[in-house]
């Protein structure tokens, strides 16, 4: 069965560890925050300035000067601290922040990703993810491995507007866990019983099979 | 002291032009500066450059000065929440410049603190690099960016004093501060002007060096465009 959304949110999850400060991009990646282990030690950033952000507020709580990068309003926890766009950014081209979580429209085999413009159709801009592809050492993707119309959204090279160029590690889609390596994807794990030939039919770019492949743990 | 208190919204925008380019703060609907936005309507000055990192909703926001074709040409990171904008940029009317936002928050305070450019790997080996200066640093490309050149730069903060002193209140903060100064003329609008005195210097986040102008807003919305809210559990 391949993955629904909040699924693969929380196998993204187990790649969150202990004492990381970690950035979440909007749509799947903001669900991975409900799945993180509650014995470990994690400070989400969000982008237009907090860094230690805690769960929704509750009805009747919200605070329109308390929101997070999707412009949902949010709550903080203890040890929070709110600041400026340019020392936000700071953080995320100046390394601070260990782990990117963000989305895709493609991805390449090389690492690179397109996730900001549809020519002619669909122009909502880059936001913060330029930044922080650029900058980040540890970004996973999380996206559904085809698109609507069924074709494969890991690709040998992106035919969409680039995010950014070899800045993809990891990629968790709704059907396996892959590693950008030389020469292609690398499958790590596949979703709860779907099989390798699936994942490869799916797959446009050079997908690099090494012995038993394991199923996903949650 | 040096007074940089005025009156009202009125005195504040004193100077504004069509053909300007002006900064403008807040991140979404959060922290932008309702008070100077609902003048500019007002004095239907037209041809505007307008730097902000997003351009509003239909009807709210910078979307209000859209909606009356003020604007030539948006410097944004973000525009997804505005159909009127989208329209107006898929046939044409309006001009967009979409750059990274941490590329856009670097431009301000590069005009704030007096770098012409700077470096950034932002962007590179995309559209964004088109055009531009690239160069290796430690290995790694980056892009040459420049610093802003505007006339105005339109603050909202939560409290400040006569003497320009600034305190935001949080994610409203946002892009406020690194336009401050950033500007030929910075106009600081808050939701409280208390006496001057009243704020700790320690807890200044703006020194009233980077305003030029600065009044009490009024009737402030402050709308929420992604209401979230969890269940209590009892």
């Amino acid at each position: 069965m391949a993955l629904d959304k909040n699924q693969i949110a929380q196998r993204i999850a187990r790649e969150v560890k202990d004492g990381y400060y970690v950035n979440l991009g909007i749509g799947i990646p903001t669900l991975v925050a409900n799945y993180v282990r509650e014995d470990i030690d994690v400070e989400f950033q969000s982008e237009n300035g907090v860094l230690g952000m805690g769960p929704f507020p509750y009805a009747g709580e919200e605070d329109a000067d308390v929101i997070n990068a999707g412009k949902q309003t949010i709550t903080t926890l203890p040890g929070a601290s709110f600041f400026d766009s340019a020392t936000s950014f700071g953080m995320i081209r100046g390394q601070h922040v260990d782990l990117t979580i963000l989305g895709a429209m493609e991805v390449s085999q090389d690492g690179d990703i397109a996730n900001w413009k549809i020519p002619g159709k669909m122009v909502k801009g880059m936001g913060g993810a330029m930044d922080l592809v650029a900058s980040a050492e540890n970004i996973i993707v999380a996206m559904m491995h085809t698109n609507r119309a069924g074709e494969s959204k890991l690709l040998k090279k992106c035919s969409l507007p680039l995010t950014g160029v070899k800045c993809v590690k990891k990629i968790v889609t709704n059907l396996a866990v892959l590693e950008v390596v030389d020469g292609g994807f690398k499958l790590l794990e596949r979703a709860p019983g779907v099989s390798v030939e699936e994942i490869d039919k799916s797959t446009e770019g050079n997908l690099i099979v090494g012995g038993g492949i394991p199923e996903m743990q949650f | 002291m040096i007074t940089k208190k005025v009156a009202n919204v009125t005195e504040a925008l004193k100077g504004v032009k069509s053909g300007m380019t002006m900064m403008l703060g807040g991140f979404g609907l959060s922290g932008i500066p309702e008070n100077a936005i609902a003048e500019l309507v007002k004095l239907n000055v037209d041809n505007l450059t307008c730097i902000s990192n997003n351009a509003g909703v239909d009807d709210f926001g910078l979307g209000l000065l859209l909606q009356k074709k003020q604007i030539k040409k948006m410097v944004s990171s973000y525009v997804g929440e505005n159909a009127e904008f989208e329209r107006q940029m898929l046939s044409g009317e309006l001009d967009v410049e979409l750059i990274p936002q941490g590329t856009l928050a670097e431009r301000c305070r590069a005009a704030q603190g007096g770098f012409p450019a700077f470096w950034t790997p932002a962007g590179y080996g995309t559209e964004v690099a088109e055009g531009k200066e690239s160069r290796e640093f430690n290995g790694k490309m980056h892009i040459l960016e420049y610093a802003f050149d505007a006339d105005f730069a339109f603050v909202k903060a939560w409290k400040g004093d006569a003497a320009g002193n600034l305190i935001f209140k949080g994610t409203a903060r946002n892009f406020n501060p690194n336009m401050c100064g950033a500007a030929r003329i910075t106009v600081a609008e808050v939701e409280e002007l208390v006496l001057v005195g009243e704020l700790d210097p320690n807890q200044i986040h703006i020194p009233g060096i980077f305003v030029q102008r600065i009044f009490e807003g009024k009737d402030y919305e402050k709308r929420i465009e992604q209401r979230t809210v969890r269940e209590k559990t009892t």
